[in-house]
């Protein structure tokens, strides 16, 4: 029999369904004892509309696999970071198009107006080049950012360091 | 109902009505977002005081992430559109995990949903700026840039140290936490479009400075700190914008936002926000 924690990571983010919740670091724990699941999940952003449908998939699949009696369990601390996603979770983010983010930036002392953090390279999930734009913060996901390759043209989504 | 790996579609148990949260939108009814985090107030902590601190918070959060939601198909372009909704998504978000923090606080077996949707106007403890219609895209970004930098800090203190009762209740600091990172988003994002037109051309720039000017009378309720007042002044600088010193809008009979007196604009939110729920209760869509 396959593990609860196997059974829950295999589980498929909505909004990224190229990326397991392992991959993206939204899985926090499992547990198991006798035949009863407890998972605990936690949101990326606050308002993450994904995170009934997450607990939903957890139970259909737990029990789908046999596991009776699941509970899921949501976890606000320690925030979720974009540094909890899985080298694996950047490969495939990378394959479909989508630009991993970097590590997360060190928070600066505010003395003048920052408006941009330390612009990491960004390069384009297509040409590999890192001549690339932020068209805007926000994209079609809270997680995401759009950008442009000036190489090549292409706009893509890229995962923002948060 | 058979999937495996090669077929699994995230998307299927939308379609199973059998279970009670398979909805993508948002709407009533939904499980509660704290879930499994541990309810009990801390010894030390006044339920009282952190029931009227997650409340007020949430409010403001509640009722300004409903105006933005009034700009979708409404932005100038798609790019500010998507922005928009992103950040009402998120301020959204945090209002259901402070609404439901107030209600537990409170211990009186309300949840999100009774808070939101059945309490009068009265009852609400959002400050006025929250409620206030943009005219335009200037005044738009302009009370966006106010709103955020303030919130911003006020949840930077919740999150500093143990803090003052009631921000040493560790479910606020854990809500707080998460959105200091998205509230510095959406005031970089106002600060960086007030800065543009501010000093763009005359015609923009006189469009950013009145609309400064209007909203201004609002500001002084929120009682803004040294660190989000600073922050306001960098930005007029680089702007060429001045900070007004209009008078505050005045309280009415010494009652403003947090004491539950709210401008006329209110009423036409509670109406919008609220009349489906009203209408139909019990219900969840």
């Amino acid at each position: 029999m396959v593990s609860a924690w196997e059974m829950a990571a295999s589980v498929l983010d909505p909004e990224l369904p190229a990326l397991t919740i392992a991959d993206l670091g939204i899985l926090r724990d499992v547990r198991e004892s006798g035949g009863a699941v407890t998972v605990t999940i936690t949101p990326t952003y606050s308002g993450c509309p994904a995170m009934g449908q997450i607990a939903a998939d957890l139970r259909r699949r737990l029990g789908e696999a046999g596991y009776r009696d699941v509970a899921v369990r949501t976890e606000l601390s320690p925030a979720w970071t974009t540094d909890w996603i899985t080298p694996d979770g950047r490969r495939k983010l990378a394959e479909a198009g989508i630009a991993p983010p970097g590590p997360r930036p060190v928070p600066v002392q505010l003395t003048v107006v920052q408006l941009t953090v330390v612009q990491l390279t960004v390069r384009c999930p297509r040409c590999g080049s890192a001549d690339t734009r932020e068209i805007s913060r926000f994209s079609g996901t809270a997680c995401k950012a759009l950008r442009q390759c000036r190489a090549c043209l292409e706009p893509f989504e890229h995962v923002k360091e948060h | 109902m058979s999937d495996n790996d090669s077929d699994f579609d995230a998307y299927l148990s939308l379609a199973d009505v059998t279970a009670d949260d398979h909805r993508w939108a948002f709407g009533t009814g939904f499980a509660d977002p704290l879930a499994g985090i541990d309810a009990s107030i801390p010894a030390g902590v006044d339920a009282a005081a952190l029931a009227a601190r997650c409340l007020a918070l949430g409010d403001d959060a509640l009722i300004y992430s409903h105006r933005l939601q009034q700009w979708a198909t409404r932005a100038p372009e798609l790019e500010e559109e998507t922005a928009l909704a992103n950040i009402a998504l998120d301020l959204l978000g945090q209002a259901r995990l402070l609404l439901t923090r107030a209600a537990q606080a409170e211990g009186r077996g309300r949840d999100e949903d009774q808070l939101a949707f059945f309490r009068a106007e009265s009852e609400f403890r959002n400050v006025r700026l929250a409620e206030r219609a943009d005219a335009d895209f200037a005044e738009l970004v302009a009370r966006l840039l106010v709103f955020s930098a303030w919130r911003l800090e006020l949840f930077r203190d919740v999150t500093a140290d143990p803090g003052p009762n009631p921000d040493s209740d560790p479910v606020l600091a854990a809500i707080a936490d998460k959105a200091v990172k998205e509230l510095t988003y959406h005031r970089d994002y106002a600060a960086a479009w007030v800065i543009r037109l501010g000093d763009g051309t005359d015609y923009s720039h006189a469009k950013m400075q009145a609309a400064l000017d209007t909203l201004w009378p609002l500001a002084a309720e929120l009682g803004l700190g040294g660190e989000a007042s600073a922050f306001l002044d960098a930005v007029f600088a680089e702007a060429t914008l001045t900070r007004p010193a209009s008078a505050p809008l005045a309280p009415v009979a010494g009652k403003t936002g947090r004491d539950g007196t709210h401008t006329e604009a209110m009423g036409y939110i509670l109406a919008e926000l609220q009349s489906v729920a009203r209408a139909h209760p019990g219900a969840t869509w």
